[in-house]
């Protein structure tokens, strides 16, 4: 990697105040770093300045009470994954937090990287390929080998976005709190990812001057059963071929409200709601979890070599709606 | 002439005995390559193409060298000279710290001219296609063997079959990557550690090198963290660190980093064969004709066994090697083996249900291994045969479930070459010294046991010395399942010889003939009056200021080749979403005399993992658009890890009493036997590895 300087965050207002100095790249912020040393190392980063936000006070904390939750962004994915409360009321999101990696990595990669994490795309993560999201002219993938690539909303980059935590906030409805030179704001989770044909070059909507504080979840209908389904060729660690978000708010075996959000299939995490659609209102049973995952693989626009991502994420989808209705 | 004796008289052959270095390798105290550290030492790394195929037109070193740290740089290649694969080495570069070799070799200015290329078997053959070796159309001339008459056994077949059968690169993964401490003592002499599975073969090829003796070089590799075939020679990345100790006087460590190891350092050559067998209605394999190729990168020995263990009269091969713009391959464990048997038993499996017969009796047919048939019998009854799919993916529910089986042989029977030495010394103390290695199988292990058996003491009484060229006893490579074979009958020889000294002092006070003389429990005793004894002790303190130091020999009556493996799987494919997860393995594996059944059954547990991996998981990706490897890593090159690993019940078939060598043939019927048992669970049969969820839902969405 590059040499870099390492500065220990105070406050936020430092940080930001820091990183308003630069444009995206040269000043970086770094916490559990399982991402982004990586990338220093592969020299896709080569920032002059890394900001240590573990020093910042109060931003690793989880709370809950009858609102819902706040979680830090500071907070572990181990610490997600454990919590009883959110194992309990929120299980779409501890199980998310649960198939993250390694217990080495969910032990230090925190909520805020996980959501703002780059790509794991292979012609990405190549130093010495120049594709579309470094910059360059094309998306390699397009062309070329794209099993792990994208199935929705790809145009014109068609990597897939990593998270398995972020499709769980979306689905329960999160919102997350970002801090700029100006203050803070607090906007929807699903708000705050971008699709390639917005900006090829970043997956969030945030500035180069601001950070994730919080993610804030509602506390879920206690009607509401929820999980999360993650397909991988490898136990662990392994990314997501496809992941399924599902929350469903349950009258016996009808289903009163349902959110699908698909994670490894899209550049962001993607909301279908055509599942959605199929399964509100309806009493789950074979033909109708089946009929939702027909309807949201419908406008799948599959590459060379994923295909399959469309099977896998019909089949998931189908599955998951089974699986509100089992015990 | 010596013999290993009846089972019931060995007190430590034949049990299942701890690994003396287990302790050391768990804690960390074990000390492997990547761990020496020397005095003023320096750090070396390698500066390596980026681009498949391309021309140096210009190399300047001099920004390198310029940068403080940095102690020598050193072109591995020059202008006007053809890069021929990603990875290939064009500049070195030694400095005081890791970070600032790294640092230095992006200053390294390097101009390359592109030149078209071909990473793809197809891309290679495909008309048109950039001619990169000298082989025309990118194919060797094809080896053609034919036996029997084929035209013939066809007309007799009753069924026939015609598929495509594929395996993909795979590399070695190697968990210690490729690497040398190199350090001159002065100009004619050269240590080196090294994670080598040749310790005297790597000192010998130094020693031509650098034109020196070859015992004023000495090798040291006490642990080793794998080779498995791809660790024979020091490498460009060896010699290169020698000459970089030379240049700058100071030691040197030059490891490999992962992406070259992926790149560089070997790999399992491709295989595709297009083949069509028939059988007669009795069920007797009567024609077989193939046409098959592979692709070991720039270079040839891309072969592979086919057919594969079962016999068939007509036969006709044809094999050719493709030339592609990728990293050499190397031997890798079971050379060409287990892809042939994937490809064999997948054949056996699909001319038997043609046949309408069980695929287990199938085999039994065309199976003239009477170890074989044994293990056939045993291993269903273990993995429970009977309970398997009588129709190919009948199974109910999402989740299905199968079995399969698959076979392998191997030889493993050892041979010449390996000089040893057992000494007792006075103090009650016992050594035993030989140039081997340990790449992990456990031979210092077995060199305690033999010893210990031997002397009448318990294996941690014995100091085992390996991985060393400096006593100068030489051992051959660590490869073809040799290295117990080859070491056991020499050290035992040795320690025998040993014994018969110690008894001749022993003699006069005890009053009795040497050859009324017994070893016993830490004692020596007259077999004609048992309570004529002296102890270990007292025997060796008769030695004074002396020791007893024998060497051994070769002794072909103690060891013998040839193996028979046989595995079963059970299986369950999730048909939603194509994952296959191995339930069972049952390994039956032939092995002759297993001198420490604990690490036998530690070598067939790996075998099957490594022949998990590459049914299941592994596979080098190579980019036609870029040239590169996509998965020079190990977050997208998959190998098992403990959510696939299943239950492993490894079956130490010992069929005699002389040593043979299981390093290599318990990763070779796994193939077979885990794609069979896919098949078996849903009837859609997948011919190319590896058996990943996309290629399931893809058979599983044609299928219906």
């Amino acid at each position: 990697m590059e040499k870099f300087s390492y500065v220990n965050a105070t406050s936020l207002k430092q940080v930001t105040s820091l990183l308003s100095d630069s444009g995206w790249g040269e000043i970086m912020m770094i916490a559990g770093g399982t991402d982004l040393l990586a990338e220093l190392k592969e020299y896709i980063e080569t920032p002059k300045t890394l900001i240590n936000l573990k020093t910042l006070p109060g931003m690793d904390s989880i709370s809950a009470d009858a609102s819902g939750l706040k979680i830090g962004a500071l907070t572990t994915v181990a610490e997600i994954a454990m919590h009883p409360t959110i194992q309990q009321h929120y299980t779409v999101l501890a199980q998310a937090a649960a198939s993250v990696a390694t217990p080495q990595i969910r032990n230090v990669g925190t909520l805020g990287g996980n959501l703002c994490q780059r790509p794991r795309c292979w012609y990405y993560r190549d130093e010495t390929i120049s594709c579309l999201k470094k910059g360059g002219d094309l998306c390699y993938a397009v062309e070329g080998l794209s099993k792990y690539h994208a199935i929705f909303g790809g145009d014109p980059v068609y990597i897939v976005h990593p998270s398995d935590i972020a499709p769980a906030l979306i689905a329960l409805n999160a919102s997350i709190k970002i801090a700029g030179p100006e203050g803070e704001k607090t906007i929807k989770v699903e708000e705050f990812f971008t699709l390639p044909a917005a900006n090829p070059f970043r997956e969030n909507v945030l500035e180069p001057n601001e950070i994730v504080v919080e993610v804030q979840v509602p506390n879920p209908n206690p009607n509401t059963k929820s999980l999360y389904l993650k397909v991988r060729e490898k136990g662990a660690p392994d990314f997501a071929l496809a992941s399924v978000a599902g929350v469903f708010e349950m009258m016996g075996k009808t289903c009163q409200t349902a959110s699908i959000v698909l994670g490894g299939v899209a550049p962001a995490p993607w909301r279908s709601t055509d599942a959605e659609t199929a399964l509100t209102g309806k009493m789950i049973n074979d033909s109708v979890s089946t009929k939702a995952g027909e309807e949201a693989v419908k406008n799948a626009q599959p590459l060379n070599d994923n295909e399959y991502k469309v099977t896998l994420t019909q089949n998931l989808i189908s599955r998951a709606a089974m699986m509100a209705v089992s015990k | 002439m010596a013999s290993w004796g009846e089972a019931s008289q060995s007190r430590l052959i034949g049990k299942r005995i701890t690994r003396l270095s287990g302790k050391d390798k768990v804690t960390g105290k074990a000390k492997y390559t990547y761990d020496i550290n020397r005095p003023g030492m320096l750090f070396a790394r390698i500066l390596r193409s980026d681009v498949a195929h391309a021309t140096v037109m210009d190399i300047d070193l001099s920004r390198a060298e310029a940068l403080p740290g940095v102690q020598a740089v050193m072109p591995l290649t020059e202008a006007g000279r053809i890069l021929r694969y990603q990875g290939q080495e064009i500049a070195a570069v030694a400095a005081e710290t890791d970070d600032i070799a790294k640092d230095a070799l992006r200053l390294i200015f390097v101009e390359l001219e592109e030149l078209p290329f071909v990473v793809t078997e197809a891309d290679a053959m495909a008309e048109n296609a950039p001619q990169i070796r000298d082989w025309e159309g990118n194919q060797s001339n094809p080896g053609i063997n034919e036996q029997g008459d084929v035209k013939a056994g066809f007309e007799e077949a009753a069924v026939t079959v015609e598929a495509t059968y594929h395996a993909p690169v795979q590399t070695h993964v190697c968990l210690e990557t490729h690497g040398h401490v190199t350090e001159w003592t002065d100009e004619q002499n050269l240590t080196v550690w090294a994670s080598t599975q040749a310790v005297f073969g790597v000192r010998n090829d130094f020693a031509r090198r650098f034109d020196i003796p070859a015992n004023q070089v000495r090798v040291i590799t006490e642990h080793m963290g794998g080779g498995f075939g791809s660790k024979f020679g020091p490498g460009v990345e060896g010699h290169t660190a020698a000459q970089l100790s030379r240049i700058t006087g100071k030691p040197i460590k030059l490891m490999l980093t992962r992406k070259a190891e992926h790149l560089v350092a070997g790999n399992r050559p491709s295989m595709t064969q297009h083949v069509k067998a028939g059988a007669s209605s009795d069920g007797r394999l009567v024609a077989y004709d193939m046409r098959g190729y592979g692709t070991g990168g720039i270079s040839s020995g891309a072969g592979f066994q086919a057919p594969y263990v079962y016999h068939v009269e007509n036969r006709k091969t044809e094999k050719f090697n493709v030339a592609t713009n990728a990293g050499n391959q190397r031997a890798m464990r079971a050379p060409g083996h287990p892809q042939g048997a994937f490809a064999m038993d997948s054949l056996m499996d699909e001319l038997a249900e043609k046949l309408g017969m069980n695929p287990l009796e199938f085999r039994r047919i065309n199976d003239s291994s009477e170890v074989r048939q044994a293990q056939y019998t045993l291993g269903a009854q273990e993995i429970g045969w009977h309970r398997r799919n009588t129709v190919p993916g009948s199974g109910t529910g999402v989740k299905k479930r199968g079995m399969g089986v698959g076979s392998g042989q191997w030889g493993g029977g050892g041979g010449r070459g390996t000089q040893a030495r057992v000494t007792i010394n006075a103090d009650g103390t016992v050594e035993a010294v030989t140039g081997t290695q340990d790449i992990g199988t456990g031979i210092r292990t077995a060199i305690a046991i033999i010893v210990a058996e031997e002397l009448g003491l318990a294996p941690t009484d014995i100091s085992v010395k390996v991985g060393d060229s400096g006593p100068g006893l030489p051992s051959g490579g660590s490869g073809g399942s040799q290295t117990t074979a080859s070491v056991a009958p020499v050290i035992k020889t040795a320690a025998m010889a040993a014994k018969q000294k110690l008894f001749e002092h022993v003699a006069p006070l005890l009053k009795a003939p040497v050859d009324d003389l017994r070893i016993g429990s830490r004692t020596i005793y007259v077999a004609s009056d048992r309570t004529n004894t002296v102890t270990w002790n007292q025997a060796t303190g008769l030695l004074g200021q002396e020791s007893i130091s024998e060497g051994g020999n070769w002794d072909q009556e103690l060891r013998q080749g040839g193996v028979a493996g046989t595995q079963f799987a059970e299986v369950e494919v999730d048909t939603q979403t194509g994952h296959v997860k191995v339930l069972k393995i049952v390994a039956v594996q032939d092995c002759g005399l297993a001198i420490n059944r604990l690490t036998t059954e530690s070598q067939i547990n790996g075998g099957v993992i490594m022949g998990l991996g590459q049914t299941l998981l592994e596979e080098r990706i190579m980019d036609p658009q870029t040239g590169r490897m996509l998965n020079a890593n190990l977050e997208d090159y998959k190998v098992p890890g403990t959510y696939e690993i299943p239950e492993i019940k490894s079956i130490v078939f010992d069929t005699h009493r002389k040593v043979t060598g299981v390093g290599e043939p318990p990763c070779i019927p796994t193939l077979g036997a885990i794609a069979n048992a896919v098949y078996n669970a849903i009837g859609v049969r997948i011919r190319e590895l590896p058996i990943t969820p996309d290629k399931v839902l893809t058979a599983l969405a044609e299928k219906a």
